[in-house]
């Protein structure tokens, strides 16, 4: 097994195991998180993917791809969180008045 | 036109509404007039960016003159000029209509969020590879769940949360097929990668199946529509005409895009995609038949019309997907019009009258005629009666589906057309009786300058049908998805 | 010859472009709205008397656009077309007077009058229309307009039988939609063509062929009143006096049963119908309905049901006429379309008079009828005689010539078929008649006092009683209704084939 293929194998797996997190769970924070794998999982492939056997260097592409992604994730992420946040004190403050 | 004071279109049509978004998000006081003037630039950019490709032909524009497989191309073609006009013209009436706001808050936030919102809609139609296409729709994602949840109750936010669950999936997935792509083909630009796969690719396969679940997700295509009914039923009424008369289109646009590009649709592909569409046509119309509220009444309809556009796609089978893709975009250009008049009427309806429960509209003193009208012209259109675009684009459905021999499409089409005739009519008889009414009744009441918008929107999806030729034969400007991109057998 | 002048353009635009402005109206504002009502009715019937004159010399007006790939919107005059044209533009000037009249002080009239100027311009549309698929178009429009007119009193009854209505002209609509869709991909156009169009998809695939005419009459035969597809039409009843005359007597079961001429004469053409077997089956539909429909209105108390089932019997005349397949019985059928138009909308004039003046409504009431509204019951009596086939008022005219048919194309039984049907006519109407000026009123009146109408509401049924005893008397005058038919069924008869 080369490395590239455990990695990629890897990859996929985180990809899974948060995808069917992500739609078996009801905790919204546990989604998100659940989510956030699914983004590494993916994340990962496409690190495997611009693996070059040497001397050739690396391919810069996915990189940038990669940091495009988690950019984007992260905002995404940042939105349900504020959202979770704001549904928690709204029903807070439902119970208490 | 490309060489007027030098400006490109294309990219000025992306990058307006991204400067607006800013300037609103910065100076909140001006945010309406910023906002409202960035539309109405963006708009101009996009026609003339349109006369422009209707001289020249299909146009690419590599960015800071890099050009694919490195850099970044933008592409302009008759579908992605008529989508981009649909937007502009959509959103400048809407965003006439949201002038009307009197919450500080909405007010401040919906502008930025809008023009963010366009900017991912234009960078989609424009985006000429697959890696922008996933940037720009997470754009729409972030920005059209900003306006899901402006109304900022609590079950606005609970909607918007799990429109955000649902939008997020699909990203993953999408973003999932793009790194197999690259890894496989080691290219991502779109034209580039055109005719690269060979038939029966595995990889391919699993692209096309991650791309079109992720897509469905985004677009509520059923059983993935869950979310879609509490998320554009909840919302403010603009921010409602903006989600489901434009965002649902991004992602539809993707799929019809993939299939250009990417990979011929199967026999099997295409029936599977028309069984979703019919059975999310009839699923559709069963619970707007049962929604209590308009609102939502109106969203569940959404849910019947994107069926129907993936119907629309499999009218022909594989081999008529040539021609069938130009039903599918002109049913999607009658919807963004007819639901977005729909939406703002329905808005309206709910402002002077004070609810919007069905049951309870024919007992208002008050009828806010002319929000009626425009409802029932925006109705007329999404039924499919002539002479409207609905119309135009069920004809060119029923057309295809006949002459290919695909009798099962016309039933499905006819069921569903009296299906959406069953939903409007339970609206529309409510608007006309009147013996349940107490204390006297005022005609001509609750008429507003707020009405205009919807009303030209309801006027132009009517109207579009009587130009339905031109429309078409602007389409297929660039052959979009006609053969000579080299995809088609 | 054909011309391209915009003169179709502009009688369509005399209802279709008034229709915003009345609606725009506010209600209070019934001087304005009724001159302008009353002008553009006007304005029409002068532009019809032109286009009659230009057409009688032989003048064909056309005006088309491209709306889908290879599909045109496109209107046409043709003598047939005039035909139409004229009986709704004259009778919508009538009827405009009467329903000012009728709705003085009733809420909701710009609503009314914008949807009735729609409907008049969708029929203007429907006998215009130079291929199937703007017939369509007129044809959903004119669903679209009748349908708030039908439920115009908003009540719940009104409601449910607005509902019933739209079920069945929507299913209608459908059925001529996919009949539209299907004509236009075997034959490859849905134009009008005299003699038709269908004669080599019907040497090719007759079975597809004998579908889509079956598909087709469908459609048209739910506007048409068709048994099994006429029920809506008594329900409909509920709707103000105006609506029940102008458009269930005349625009929305004329516009189907001028839809099943054109299908029949310019889609398929006569003789390929004829060679194809259908004809048949149409008039076996059109002998049962002609019978159904009478005794029906034998049973009803009620005045207007009674009215409406004899519009289900007296419409089929018309199809009759087409299915027999001949020119005489044409010659009938067209002349029927005018004449029983001019009869029934005279009979549910007055029958408004009577709700509205004297609040009678069911026959059994209209004893002495005749002394309290002398004018209104001598307008429904002469129209009744009419109807029956009484020489030489209108009725009798076309009776006559499709009896001559039936006798010429070897269809002996249509004498009979015709006789029973007058025979049942003079049952069903002469008890009206008979209670109204030879009964004595029992008891006091429903509505104590005079009658309280205005010469509004009793001119029109007597102008278009007038109407009925000159078409009939002056039959063979140039530009009455028969001679037009004949000059339209020369036409259709005698253009070469193609």
């Amino acid at each position: 097994m080369s490395p590239d293929l455990i990695y990629g194998l890897a990859g996929l797996a985180v990809f899974g195991i948060g995808f069917f997190r992500a739609l078996t769970l009801a905790a919204p924070l546990r989604r998100v998180l659940a989510l956030k794998l699914c983004a590494v999982g993916a994340s990962f492939l496409l690190i495997v993917a611009a693996y070059r056997q040497p001397p050739v260097t690396a391919d810069a592409v996915p990189h940038a791809l990669v940091i495009t992604g988690i950019v984007v994730m992260v905002s995404a992420m940042a939105v349900a969180l504020a959202l979770i946040h704001r549904i928690a004190v709204l029903e807070r403050e439902r119970s208490d008045g | 036109m490309a060489d007027l004071a030098g400006i490109d279109w294309a990219v000025a049509a992306v990058l307006l509404p991204l400067i607006g978004a800013m300037a609103c998000f910065a100076v909140p006081r001006a945010a309406a007039t910023i906002g409202l003037a960035a539309v109405a630039v963006t708009g101009a950019a996009a026609l003339a960016l349109g006369l422009q490709v209707a001289a020249e032909g299909a146009l690419t524009v590599p960015l800071g003159g890099w050009g694919a497989p490195l850099g970044i191309d933008l592409r302009a073609d008759g579908l992605s000029v008529v989508m981009l006009v649909m937007t502009a013209g959509v959103g400048l009436l809407v965003s006439l209509s949201a002038l009307g706001e009197r919450d500080a808050r909405r007010r401040r936030y919906f502008w930025p969020l809008w023009l963010l919102l366009l900017t991912g809609l234009n960078g989609v139609y424009l985006s000429g590879d697959l890696f922008n296409l996933y940037v720009m729709i997470e754009v729409i994602s972030i920005a059209a769940i900003g306006l899901t949840v402006l109304r900022g109750n609590l079950a606005a936010l609970k909607a918007g949360l799990e429109y955000l669950f649902a939008s997020m999936v699909g990203a993953i997935l999408f973003l999932l097929a793009v790194g197999l792509v690259y890894l496989n083909y080691g290219r991502l630009d779109l034209s580039g990668l055109a005719g690269i796969a060979g038939a029966g690719d595995a990889v391919l396969a699993a692209v096309l199946a991650l791309t079109l679940v992720g897509m469905a997700l985004k677009t509520a295509l059923f059983p993935l529509h869950y979310w879609l009914p509490a998320a554009h039923a909840g919302a403010t009424a603009p921010a409602s005409a903006l989600l489901s008369a434009l965002v649902v289109k991004a992602s539809l646009y993707i799929v019809l895009r993939l299939f250009q590009y990417l990979v011929a649709p199967s026999e099997v592909m295409v029936t599977l995609i028309g069984a979703l569409g019919a059975t999310a046509m009839l699923w559709g119309g069963i619970q707007a038949l049962r929604a209590p509220r308009l609102k939502l009444l109106v969203a569940w309809s959404t849910v019947a019309q994107v069926g129907l556009i993936f119907v629309a796609f499999a009218r022909a089978g594989a081999d008529g997907t040539a021609e069938s893709w130009k039903a599918a975009a002109l049913i999607m250009l009658a919807h963004a019009l007819a639901k977005a008049a729909m939406f703002l009427a329905a808005g309206r309806i709910k402002d002077e009258v004070g609810h919007d429960e069905i049951a309870r509209l024919d007992r208002s003193p008050i009828r806010p005629t002319l929000a009626q009208f425009t409802f029932a012209l925006a109705a007329i259109s999404l039924i499919g009666l002539p002479p409207t675009a609905g119309f135009a684009g069920k004809w060119m459905l029923m057309e295809g589906a006949i002459a290919a021999g695909y009798w099962h499409w016309v039933v499905v089409t006819l069921v569903g057309t009296l299906l959406s005739v069953a939903v409007f009519s339970r609206v529309l008889a409510g608007f006309l009786r009147f013996d349940r009414v107490r204390g006297p009744l005022g005609e001509h009441q609750g008429w507003a300058l707020a009405d205009a918008p919807p009303l030209v929107l309801a006027l132009g999806a009517l109207g579009l049908g009587l130009i339905a030729v031109q429309v078409l034969a602007f389409l297929e400007i660039g052959a979009p998805l006609g053969g000579t991109t080299g995809v088609w057998p | 010859m054909t011309e391209v002048v915009l003169l179709p353009l502009f009688i369509l635009l005399t209802s279709l472009g008034v229709a915003p402005l009345i609606f725009a109206l506010p209600e209070r504002a019934a001087k304005l709205r009724t001159a302008i009502n009353l002008t553009a009715a006007a304005a029409k019937v002068a532009l019809v008397a032109w286009l009659s004159w230009k057409v009688s010399q032989g003048v064909i007006y056309e005006v088309q656009f491209e709306m889908l790939p290879g599909l045109a919107f496109k209107l046409q005059a043709d003598p047939l077309a005039v035909l139409f044209i004229a009986l709704s533009a004259v009778l919508w000037l009538i009827t405009t007077v009467y329903a000012v009249g009728y709705l003085e002080k009733g809420p909701h009239r710009s609503r009314f009058f914008g949807f009735f100027s729609l409907c008049v311009a969708a029929t203007v549309g429907i006998a215009m229309a130079g291929n199937l698929f703007t017939f369509l178009i007129f044809y959903e429009l004119l669903t679209l307009a009748t349908y708030p007119l039908v439920i115009h009193r908003g009540t719940a009854e009104a409601l449910r039988a607005g509902r019933i209505y739209l079920i069945y002209t929507l299913c209608g609509g459908l059925a001529l939609l996919l009949g539209t869709l299907w004509l236009y991909v075997m034959a490859g156009t849905t134009d009008f063509v005299p003699r038709g169009v269908m004669a080599e998809v019907v040497a090719e695939t007759p079975v597809q062929a004998q579908l889509l005419f079956l598909v087709l009459i469908a459609g048209l035969g739910v506007k048409a009143a068709l048994v099994p597809f006429h029920a809506w039409l008594p329900i409909a009843m509920v709707a103000p006096a105006p609506v029940s005359a102008l458009l269930h007597a005349v625009a929305v079961v004329k516009a189907g049963a001028f839809g099943i001429m054109r299908v029949v004469y310019e889609v398929f053409g006569i003789d390929v119908a004829q060679g194809l077997g259908v004809t048949t089956p149409l008039l076996a539909f059109a002998a049962v309905t002609i019978l159904y429909g009478s005794v029906r209105a034998l049973m009803e108390d009620d005045l207007k049901k009674r009215l409406a089932f004899s519009t289900v019997s007296q419409v089929s005349y018309i199809t009759l006429g087409v299915a027999l397949a001949s020119p005489i019985a044409a010659i009938g059928a067209l002349a029927h379309l005018t004449h029983q138009g001019l009869m029934k909308i005279t009979m549910f004039l007055a029958a408004g008079n009577l709700a509205e003046g004297l609040g009678v409504k069911k026959v059994s009431q209209l004893d002495g009828t005749g002394r309290q509204m002398p004018g209104t019951m001598l307008a429904f009596t002469l129209a009744v005689l009419a109807m029956i086939g009484l020489p030489p008022l209108a009725g009798f005219v076309s009776k006559w010539y499709l009896a001559s048919g039936g006798l010429g194309s070897g269809q002996g039984w249509v004498i009979a078929l015709l006789i029973g049907s007058s025979l049942l006519n003079a049952l069903y109407f002469l008890p009206i008649v008979h209670r109204a000026w030879f009964r004595d009123a029992d008891g006091a009146p429903a509505v104590p006092g005079r009658p309280r109408i205005g010469w509004l509401l009793t001119a029109p049924p007597i102008a278009t009683a007038t109407l009925v005893v000159v078409a009939g008397v002056f039959a063979n005058a140039p530009f009455s209704p028969l001679e037009w038919t004949r000059f339209i069924v020369a036409r259709e008869y005698l253009e070469p084939l193609p």
